[in-house]
């Protein structure tokens, strides 16, 4: 363990306030009801007891929050704010535009269904539908990765390279109110992590005024903007790397793109993300254990999607089944993750079967049987070199 | 600080600075919103009393005026929306068609 580091039972939204409260963020904007979690309760209670020097911004909707946080980030602040489900539905329009000013600012976001029917329960599809809005996304499997993305999605959205907005993902219920072994760094070593922030630019820098949120005119510019953003999400899959490695260095926990289990000599494997990614694994290694070769590849970073290194990771395998805690609705195509692997893999000449694997929506629980039913199905489409249905719905009442 | 955009529309998608943020505030006057024109203001001089209502109206601020009187209306900007017309209560501002008032 890590010099100053102590071990606590806490719950999946107390670990993301920890890490708030060692980031100690110029300002937090966010909206104090639900669906807001306690992240920012906890937070605010730390404000109130002098442990942190953020400005508390409590406002009136999530519109508001991502508003305040991008006018607060303008000025060359370090911000963060937090949402879940229907509020971040509600940020919609703003998320474009603090990507759009290459704002970084972190917000983490508790994975919960959107309505209707009302559901507070567990999926993805809140931060799914936020795929195509320029920010990075980084899903945690736990409380501790909650705690460990939170930080290290700081320096990742701040690096030069990059300046994005970094969503720092957890599942509702299941990670964030459930109570976990969390590791927490000592506070100077995350304060020494992160650093200070050097603003790109500042709207209250009176000697080098800028402008920022301007129309770009009428012959338009707009499009070599967002060419701008593409290259910065390519300069990320270096930066999340090295960023991962540095945070190995004080943690003893390193991080890269996407984790693999069993790679090496697996023949057909899961790729997961998300906290289905703890149940899998101890599946994943009770069946190796028994000698069935099967391997995992847990995804951290879904944007920017890793889709060379993924390919090159499973294109020795006989099948491959995507876990996907969402869907697209486009038409028996499968959930996010599942799509843009199958694009992933277009272009190699020896790919794998590919099978989706549909699970979890509103919270329904992914339990060792239907894991176990899942990866059945899955070595005798390695076998026969055959899927029998390539969409699957894992759990649902048929 | 001057910004050079004098050959903005040839830059590559590189040059532009990050965000889209203008570096040189203040060069919307090199933006001339003039050309939305249809009816354009003129000021009667017999009978404007130099109250400056037009002025304080203009949501363009395109009636110019300089040490207390007014001095013109800046065609590179005036859209001609008419407020100053309709505002002015000496009735000194006549709205002229725009092709008309050009032609001379």
């Amino acid at each position: 363990m890590a010099a100053g580091s102590k071990i606590v039972a806490i719950v999946g939204t107390d670990a993301v306030s920890e890490a708030m409260r060692q980031i100690n963020p110029d300002l937090v904007a966010a909206y104090p009801i639900t669906p807001q979690t306690a992240i920012v309760e906890t937070y605010s209670q730390m404000v109130a007891d002098g442990l942190v020097k953020s400005h508390m911004v409590a406002v009136e909707s999530e519109h508001s929050a991502m508003s305040a946080a991008i006018g607060a980030a303008a000025t060359g602040a370090r911000v963060m704010t937090c949402t879940s489900s229907q509020g971040l539905a509600l940020m919609w329009e703003l998320l474009y535009i603090a990507s759009g000013l290459r704002l970084p600012i972190v917000m983490p976001n508790v994975n919960r269904a959107l309505s209707a029917p009302i559901n507070i329960h567990c999926d993805h599809g809140d931060s799914m539908g936020a795929r195509d809005a320029g920010w990075i996304q980084l899903f945690s499997e736990n409380a501790q990765e909650a705690y460990d993305n939170t930080i290290q999605a700081v320096r990742i959205a701040e690096d030069p390279g990059i300046l994005l907005p970094v969503m720092v993902l957890l599942d509702g219920f299941i990670i964030s109110h459930s109570i976990d072994r969390v590791e927490l760094l000592d506070d100077e070593v995350v304060a020494n992590f992160v650093g200070e922030f050097k603003p790109a630019y500042s709207l209250l820098d009176v000697n080098n005024p800028v402008s920022v949120g301007n129309f770009d005119g009428l012959y338009g510019y707009y499009f070599e903007f967002k060419r701008q953003q593409e290259e910065a999400m390519l300069n990320s899959f270096g930066v999340i790397k090295e960023v991962g490695a540095e945070f190995g260095k004080i943690s003893g926990r390193s991080y890269s793109l996407f984790e693999t289990i069993g790679m090496e000599d697996a023949e057909f494997a899961i790729v997961v993300l998300g906290s289905a990614a703890g149940t899998v694994r101890h599946e994943v290694e009770t069946m190796r254990a028994k000698g069935i070769p099967i391997g995992m590849i847990k995804l951290r970073a879904f944007r920017p999607f890793p889709a060379r290194e993924l390919a090159e990771a499973i294109s020795r395998m006989k099948a491959v089944a995507v876990f996907d805690r969402s869907n697209t609705f486009a038409g028996n195509m499968g959930g996010p993750v599942f799509i843009e692997l199958r694009s992933s893999l277009y272009d190699l000449e020896k790919k794998p079967l590919l099978v989706n694997y549909v699970y979890g929506l509103g919270g329904r629980d992914l339990s060792i049987e239907l894991i176990n039913k899942a990866a059945a199905e899955l070595a005798e489409a390695a076998r026969s070199g055959q899927v029998k249905q390539s969409i699957n719905y894992l759990g649902l009442r048929e | 600080m001057t910004w050079d955009i004098k050959d903005i529309q040839k830059w590559d998608w590189k040059k532009h600075p990050l965000g889209a943020i203008i570096k040189d505030p203040g060069n919307s006057r090199q933006f001339k919103t003039g050309g939305w024109r249809t009816f354009r203001p003129v000021r009667d001089e017999e009978k404007c009393n130099q109250c400056l209502i037009c002025y304080v109206y203009c949501p363009d601020s395109a009636v110019l005026a300089r040490d207390g009187k007014i001095t013109g209306v800046g065609y590179d900007f005036c859209k001609g929306c008419g407020i100053c017309s309709a505002e002015c209560p000496k009735d000194a501002i006549q709205m002229v068609d725009e092709t008309k008032a050009k032609k001379g």
